[in-house]
């Protein structure tokens, strides 16, 4: 049986979306069914190492598509297209999974919306989880629930943007340190 | 002693902490490997616990490399592991090739092998050599200093940079091997393996050294890969687990050469897998250069790409063996010339987060030899 399909067996109904490309599988599984989908996947599938967890801003890719899409219809429905379905969520946490009996290797999806960024932990299935989510929340601030110490990793604790997010400036907005050695 | 200790911590607990004495060691310290911090709880000389700080060499690599074409990232992916650039270079080229879906020519493949084997040996011989200085040994350093500087030598004429190497690009390499390479690997293979053979001499069975690393930061395999140890780090465990055995790439698959595992995974036999797997690098490059020179004089060295580098929409991950683990580099592709999305998977992130466990109920000064043997590089650490 091919992953493909001992994917689509393992997940059911909770499997949104498999795509593929370049032989790389991406599965996307709704959110609120993370911690679920992921013991399954490493009791069942046999997914038994998490290699990372990190996220995506898809912010300018939405921006670029609504571009697009408005230059093939014509300057006339411009104002048209504003009345559609909300858009879709602004971020995505990815994990990579691998199975070490087998070398094969799993990217699972989480579409994250941007009013609700809390996201379920997976430092109880994998401890490798555990800086890669203090940076993801340091990076693009989703909030991941039941994680053990959810504080900044790589900027300071009193920095307040997240940097990776696409609409944070490349050179900055200026931030200064100022370090403070008593509150450790 | 250290048992009695864990104990004694779990039954106070955290309300009386008063009673420990917090001592905090970096950023800026001589044996902290450049700029890591680690706040501990100590109790006279045992650590309570460990709490390592990170970010000192934070510099949004991952930032810069959304505003960079895919050729311009390339120097920067110099500045994460400078001890063995190469395989950095390597990794996001072949990251990048396979989203382009291209398979470089063979001759390029052969030099990428030999040029990443060679800083495989230089990053292991860095870290023997440091962690020999770390626990007081100075003399082995400076046999092992001696052939990384040879080893530089190598790549100095193969593209004309030391340390940070930018080697090749995306599609094969620029330059052929040096014509003075052929003279000179003959007599440099049998010079690396005298001063590594110096190194075992001097080290491996040296009183002092065994009691300063036997039985040290002890892991088990199950805490190792829940962890997510890889590399060097997870085989000192006693999982045998190399990406070049089990996902290979380039040409590994057609190289005969053995997996060093140990079996506690503590100070000694990290020391003792990298000084094996420097030997298994040596019969690699041997088997590579074999085969490198069976090929034609004027086999081609470049794949042709597009001049600009333009992947198709899609997002793909790709790992390679690094002198310290699994370097990955996830790449997420919008169609245009710049990345959308780059992540890096450093090595030694995975295993420097479970740095609070494992020294836990250890001296300082085996702390200390710790973090030489985990090799944690700041600059991949922090991107």
């Amino acid at each position: 049986m091919s992953l493909k399909e001992r994917i689509k067996e393992c997940l059911e109904e909770d499997l949104l979306e498999l795509t593929e490309f370049r032989g790389d599988l991406c599965v996307e599984v709704p959110k609120n069914r993370v911690l679920e989908v992921m013991s399954k996947l490493k009791k069942e599938a046999g997914f038994d190492f998490l290699s990372d967890v990190f996220g995506v801003d898809n912010l300018d890719l939405y921006a670029a598509k609504a571009k697009k899409a408005k230059k093939k219809t014509g300057e006339e429905e411009e104002e048209e297209p504003k009345k559609k379905e909300p858009p879709p969520p602004r971020f995505e946490v990815m994990y990579l999974l691998l199975s070490l009996s087998t070398n094969e290797r799993l990217q699972v999806k989480v579409r994250v919306p941007e009013d609700d960024m809390d996201v379920p932990s997976v430092t109880g299935i994998w401890r490798s989880a555990t800086w890669p989510e203090r940076e993801a929340f340091d990076m693009f601030g989703f909030r991941f629930k039941g994680h053990p110490n959810l504080r900044r990793l790589l900027m300071w604790d009193e920095f307040e943007d997240h940097p990776l997010r696409k609409d944070y400036p490349l050179e900055g907005k200026g931030e200064e340190r100022h370090l403070n050695y008593d509150t450790v | 002693m250290a048992r009695e200790i864990e104990t004694v911590c779990i039954t106070t607990g955290p309300a009386e902490v008063g009673d420990y004495v917090t001592l905090n060691i970096g950023p800026i310290h001589p044996a902290m490997h450049g700029t890591l911090r680690v706040i501990t709880k100590t109790d006279g000389e045992t650590i309570i616990s460990a709490e390592p700080e990170i970010g000192y060499l934070h510099r949004g690599v991952e930032k810069l490399g959304e505003n960079l074409t895919y050729k311009q990232f390339l120097p920067l992916t110099d500045r994460l592991n400078y001890c063995s650039a190469i395989c950095n270079n390597v990794a996001y080229e072949l990251a990048v090739e396979k989203a382009l879906g291209i398979e470089v020519p063979e001759k390029a493949q052969l030099i990428r092998t030999i040029m990443m084997e060679l800083a495989r040996i230089a990053d292991h011989e860095v870290l023997v050599g440091i962690l020999g200085v770390d626990l007081g040994a100075l003399t082995p350093f400076f046999y092992l200093i001696i052939q990384r500087e040879e080893i530089y030598e190598i790549f100095e004429w193969h593209h004309g940079a030391r340390l940070t190497n930018s080697m090749g690009t995306i599609g094969g390499v620029e330059a052929d091997l040096p014509d003075r390479f052929h003279q000179k690997w003959p007599k440099m293979r049998d010079t690396i393996r005298k001063a590594n053979d110096e190194t075992d001499r001097l080290l491996t069975h040296n009183r002092i050294w065994m009691d300063r690393t036997i039985g040290v930061n002890a892991f088990c395999a199950d805490d190792a890969l829940n962890w997510g140890f890889t590399g060097p780090m997870l085989r000192a465990c006693g999982v045998k687990r190399d990406l070049r055995k089990d996902e290979p790439y380039l040409m590994y698959d057609q190289f005969d050469f053995e997996v060093p595992t140990g079996k506690h995974g503590d100070v000694f036999d990290r020391y003792m897998i990298r000084m094996l797997e420097m030997e298994e690098s040596i019969k690699i490059i041997d088997q590579a250069y074999a085969m490198y020179q069976k090929l034609p004089e004027d086999a081609p060295l470049m794949k042709k790409v597009p001049k600009i580098i333009k992947p198709p929409e899609g997002q793909i991950y790709h790992a390679i063996e690094s002198p310290n683990g699994e370097l990955g580099f996830f790449i997420k592709s919008d169609g245009t010339d710049k990345p959308y999305r780059i992540k890096i998977r450093p090595p030694c992130y995975m295993v420097y987060q479970a740095f609070g466990e494992l020294v836990q109920g250890e001296m300082i000064s085996d702390l200390i030899a710790c973090l030489s043997s985990i090799n944690v590089i700041a600059g991949e650490l922090d991107r």
